[in-house]
């Protein structure tokens, strides 16, 4: 196996940890919308995840089209005998996405009960969709060639299990965020309610991992087995350590560190997965075996670092503004520039806008060669915006209490 | 050199499942249909209304404008949440890459895979600068608040660039080679940006986009004009998106020209379905309205030698008909023609159209007085939409029976799950039932405005 060969599943399995990581916080909000009747709470949840959830969940479609196109024989595989998790997966994020939007479109604390009671719903199963997909690739019930059974590839012990733990993770990360935002805003009683949340749910996490070894133990025998050996071991006991770490620091009061802590735990659990089926990614199918050819995978690593340069910084902008608060508080408002006296250029840029179209008409549609023809398309997409500005009604400053009226 | 043996044995056997099992063909086909209808509309906004709203934000700026911002402020409530529905919708399209046509990915994808994956960055930029933007709002200070709309505008243009790229090689595949069923010799950037078949698709849907999105928005103000509100607010919601829509419709008409021609020269049988053309023609003609069947239009409006004028600016030209080609590679013949016929016969309306508001204000100075162009622009707005969904359907029906043009049938790409059929219902009832819920809180949000000031929202602070 080649680096190059194994540099996309990197990338893969990198993905997989922020989507649960940061799209599994987003989703466990879900639940406590469930847990709870109190208007404010709800509204809180929303609040929270509002700027950063279509950025959180642009990390699946990551992971899918890096996977398809880095190891398509793989993705292929996973989508003939997991297609029902998947469907569903992809029916809980309709759901979901609908509903958080027409929450955005709706307010007042009567609006939203049926849409709240969708919204959280969703919000579990679709975590548990996506987790059982992962235990069923982990236990091995994914043939390379397609063909495992629709039902048991994912309705077996070990995808169970993995599908609770997703909705648990995701509910106790949830909490430990929300308890962090609270606290920011200055709310006391909604950061204590929250950070009771995170402890019972932190709690149960860890239990539900711990005991679902046994659980792995008597279904997934190769599973356990590299997860109790080498590597494999290392990285389950850093887990552990590093999931007690953070819920000492929840229990401290130290909540923006527990974000990470839990954020690393999980890496490290990922991570051991990852090194517990080496080298294979479905069973008799290895890494190496699935790669696309070279020229592909040099493409993809050049797009996934090319974009990752533009898209970090950006994602930084986001978390920093949302973290230090300041998508929350409104500033003062700035008077607006004012720039009185704008000449009329209308009727100039009009005429230039016509002349653009009437010369690219004539070369989109008689141009001779492909180079006429690609001159006369700029010249009808040049001529396009000049019209726009010259046909858009101009602005001067009106009185505000005609904007006041609504339409 | 085992390992690569391994894998021909692994594509080989997903190959041999295709080959057994296909009762689900058309289920698959439709729910492919059911989520491009949904998902298409949906990014034309994601495409145009970051650029009208920045629009109205810059005008706010630049001259005080309140009312341009209250449109600005208001519309980008609304982008955010067609943008969510956007995601969503696509997310779905991406699972359906896979759970519907697990050979096509799993043979391709390493074609063809790359666009998607730069389409993801794109649509990450995007999420990211959509959540700083509406919900930074009074956050920022006027000028990095406009900044800060602007990648969205771009990224809206490369992610759809992408896909179409993608498209584009569907209908022209290059970049590969397939030896003993095998594809290799792969090129992915050659095969996706090197091809000359995505030019007109990219350029034609993104002035779709602003078609779609311009004359759906006028649309809706329109309907308030009629009410009887003729405030400054909804005159200047109403002629911003109108404008665009006015501008890009008669550049449509002739980017659709060079489409035509596009495709004549790569897809004649594409071209043969569109007109319904039976035999070979010398001076081909066109039909207006009508039904194929038995190698003819019948009861059709014949306009000679049009047909050969369009598809090679030669009244004499010869066109290749229908029956020149072997009967297992011909599209749905009828299905396509309509589409076509739907879409040219609509877009040829909303220019006309255009022309005349565009007339009105360059010679009168002025928006049109008569209440028969409002009820006209309402109109505009579902016909945009119908357009746009026909002019996909003449594309991607106009490819059958190959998803891959020449190399790989459809009916070898679909999967043999067997649930499709009930996959299929439920996603026809979840579709439903959304397009239910947001049509009741439009309705809701209709009759009751919601305050725009952040001072008087001290309880929704940071929610969308
Ligand atoms: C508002 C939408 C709209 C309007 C008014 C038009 N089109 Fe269109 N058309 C599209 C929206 C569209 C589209 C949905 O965006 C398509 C689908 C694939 C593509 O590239 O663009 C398309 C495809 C498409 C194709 C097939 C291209 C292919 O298979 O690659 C042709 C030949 C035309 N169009 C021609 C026209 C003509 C001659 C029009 C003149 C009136 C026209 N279109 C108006
Ligand atoms: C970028 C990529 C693509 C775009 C933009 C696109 C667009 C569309 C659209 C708009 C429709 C028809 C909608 C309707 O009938 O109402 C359609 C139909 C269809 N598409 Fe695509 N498509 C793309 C990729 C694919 C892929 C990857 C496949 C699968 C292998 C596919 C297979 C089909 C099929 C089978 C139909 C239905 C045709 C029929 O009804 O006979 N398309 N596509
Ligand atoms: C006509 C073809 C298509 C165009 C022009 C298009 C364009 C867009 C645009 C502009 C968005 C941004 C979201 C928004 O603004 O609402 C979007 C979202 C998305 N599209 Fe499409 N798309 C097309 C077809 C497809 C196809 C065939 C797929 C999948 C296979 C796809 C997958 C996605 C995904 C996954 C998203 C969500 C990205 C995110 O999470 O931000 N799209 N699309």
């Amino acid at each position: 196996m080649t680096f190059l060969q194994l540099l996309p599943m990197l990338f893969v399995l990198a993905g997989v940890i922020l989507y649960t990581v940061l799209a599994g916080a987003d989703l466990g909000t879900g639940v406590w919308q469930l847990s709870t009747r109190d208007h404010d709470l709800r509204s809180r949840v929303y609040a929270s995840i509002a700027p950063v959830w279509e950025a959180n969940h642009v990390w699946l479609i990551f992971v899918l089209t890096v996977l398809w196109t880095s190891y398509p024989s793989v993705f292929a595989a996973v989508s003939i005998t997991l297609v029902v998790p998947l469907f569903l997966a992809a029916v809980g994020l309709i759901l979901r996405g609908t509903a958080y939007a027409l929450h955005g479109a709706s307010s007042g604390p009567d609006d939203h009960r049926e849409i709240d009671a969708v919204f959280g719903l969703s919000s579990v199963f679709t975590p548990f969709a996506l987790g059982a997909v992962v235990g069923a690739i982990a236990s091995g019930q994914v043939p390379p060639g397609g063909g495992g059974d629709q039902w048991s590839s994912w309705l077996n012990p070990t995808s169970i299990l993995v599908g609770v733990l997703a909705v648990v993770l995701g509910a106790y990360l949830a909490a430990v965020q929300l308890s962090a935002d609270a606290v920011r805003v200055g709310d006391a009683a909604a950061a204590a309610a929250f950070r009771r949340r995170a402890l019972a749910s932190g709690a149960l996490a860890g239990a539900v991992a711990v005991g679902g070894l046994a659980v792995v133990h008597a279904d997934a025998p190769r599973l356990f087995r590299g997860l109790t050996h080498g590597a494999g071991l290392a990285c389950v006991i850093v887990s552990v350590l590093l999931g007690l770490v953070a819920l000492g620091m929840v229990w401290r009061r130290r909540l923006d560190p527990a974000r990470y802590a839990a954020g690393a735990a999980i890496a490290a659990i990922v991570a051991g997965w990852a090194v517990a089926q080496r080298p294979d990614v479905l069973p008799g199918l290895t890494v190496a075996e699935a790669a696309a050819p070279t020229s592909t995978l040099v493409a993809v690593v050049v797009a996934v670092v090319a974009g990752g340069m533009i898209v970090f910084p950006s994602l930084g902008l986001l978390f920093g503004l949302v973290l230090r608060g300041r998508l929350d508080r409104p500033r003062r408002a700035e008077t607006t520039a004012v720039r009185a006296g704008r000449r009329n250029r209308a009727g100039l840029l009009g005429r230039i806008a016509l002349a653009c179209f009437v010369a690219g008409a004539g070369f989109t549609v008689f141009g001779p060669a492909p180079a006429l023809l690609a001159v006369g398309i700029v010249l009808l997409l040049v001529a396009a915006p000049l019209g726009f500005l010259a046909a858009v009604p101009p602005a001067p400053p009106e009185p505000v209490a005609d904007a006041e009226q609504s339409g | 050199m085992g390992q690569a043996i391994r894998r021909e044995a692994v594509v080989g056997g997903i190959a041999a499942l295709a080959a057994v099992d296909q009762h689900y063909l058309d289920q698959a086909r439709q729910m492919q249909a059911l989520s491009f209808t949904v998902h298409i509309p949906l990014v034309c906004f994601g495409m145009a209304f970051p650029v009208l709203v920045l629009f109205c934000e810059w005008t706010a700026l630049r001259t005080g404008s309140e009312v341009h911002l209250t449109v600005a402020r208001r519309w980008s409530r609304v982008m955010v949440a067609l943008f969510a529905i956007g995601v969503v919708t696509g997310t779905i399209l991406s699972f359906e890459m896979g759970l519907l046509w697990p050979h096509f990915t799993g043979t391709f994808g390493s074609v063809f895979g790359l666009g998607f994956a730069v389409e993801g960055f794109s649509f990450f930029v995007e999420a990211i600068f959509i959540g700083i933007y509406v919900y930074g709002w009074d956050r920022l200070s006027p000028r990095w608040h406009l900044a800060s709309g602007i990648p969205i505008a771009i990224t809206g243009v490369t992610g759809s660039f992408m896909v179409i790229s993608v498209n584009g090689w569907m209908n022209h595949p290059q970049g590969f080679r397939i030896v003993d069923g095998r594809v290799t010799d792969v090129h992915p950037v050659r095969a996706l940006f090197a091809n000359t078949f995505m030019w007109h698709e990219f350029v034609h849907m993104y002035l779709a986009s602003f078609m779609v999105s311009g004359f759906v928005l006028a649309a809706c103000y329109a309907v308030a004009l009629l009410r009887g509100n003729t405030s400054r607010y909804v005159r200047v919601a109403l002629t911003v998106p109108l404008t665009a829509a006015a501008v890009a419709a008669p550049v449509q008409v002739l980017v659709g020209d060079w489409a035509a021609r596009t495709v004549a020269e790569h897809q004649p049988v594409k071209l043969a379905a569109l007109e319904g053309l039976g035999h070979t023609t010398t001076g081909a003609p066109v039909h207006v309205g009508g039904w194929y069947s038995d190698g003819e239009v019948h009861f059709g409006l014949p306009i000679p030698r049009l047909l050969s004028i369009l598809a090679a600016h030669d009244p004499n030209a010869t066109v290749r008909g229908l029956s020149s080609f072997p009967a297992d590679v011909l599209p749905p013949v009828n299905v396509v023609r309509l589409a076509f016929q739907t879409m040219v016969g609509l877009g040829l309306a909303m220019a006309l159209l255009a022309v005349c508001y565009l007339w009105v204000r360059f010679r009168r100075g002025r928006a049109p007085h008569s209440p028969w162009f409002y009820r006209a622009v309402v109109l505009a707005g579902p016909a945009a939409v119908t357009a746009l969904i026909a002019g996909w359907v003449t594309t991607e029906v106009g490819r059958q029976p190959w998803v891959v043009y020449g190399v790989m049938r459809t009916e070898d790409a679909v999967t043999g799950a067997s649930g499709i059929p009930v996959g299929y219902g439920v996603l026809v009832v979840v579709y439903a039932g959304c397009a239910a819920a947001v049509w009741w809180i439009l309705r809701r949000l209709a009759g009751k405005p919601f305050p725009e000031r952040p001072s008087q929202v001290p309880e929704e602070v940071g929610s969308p």
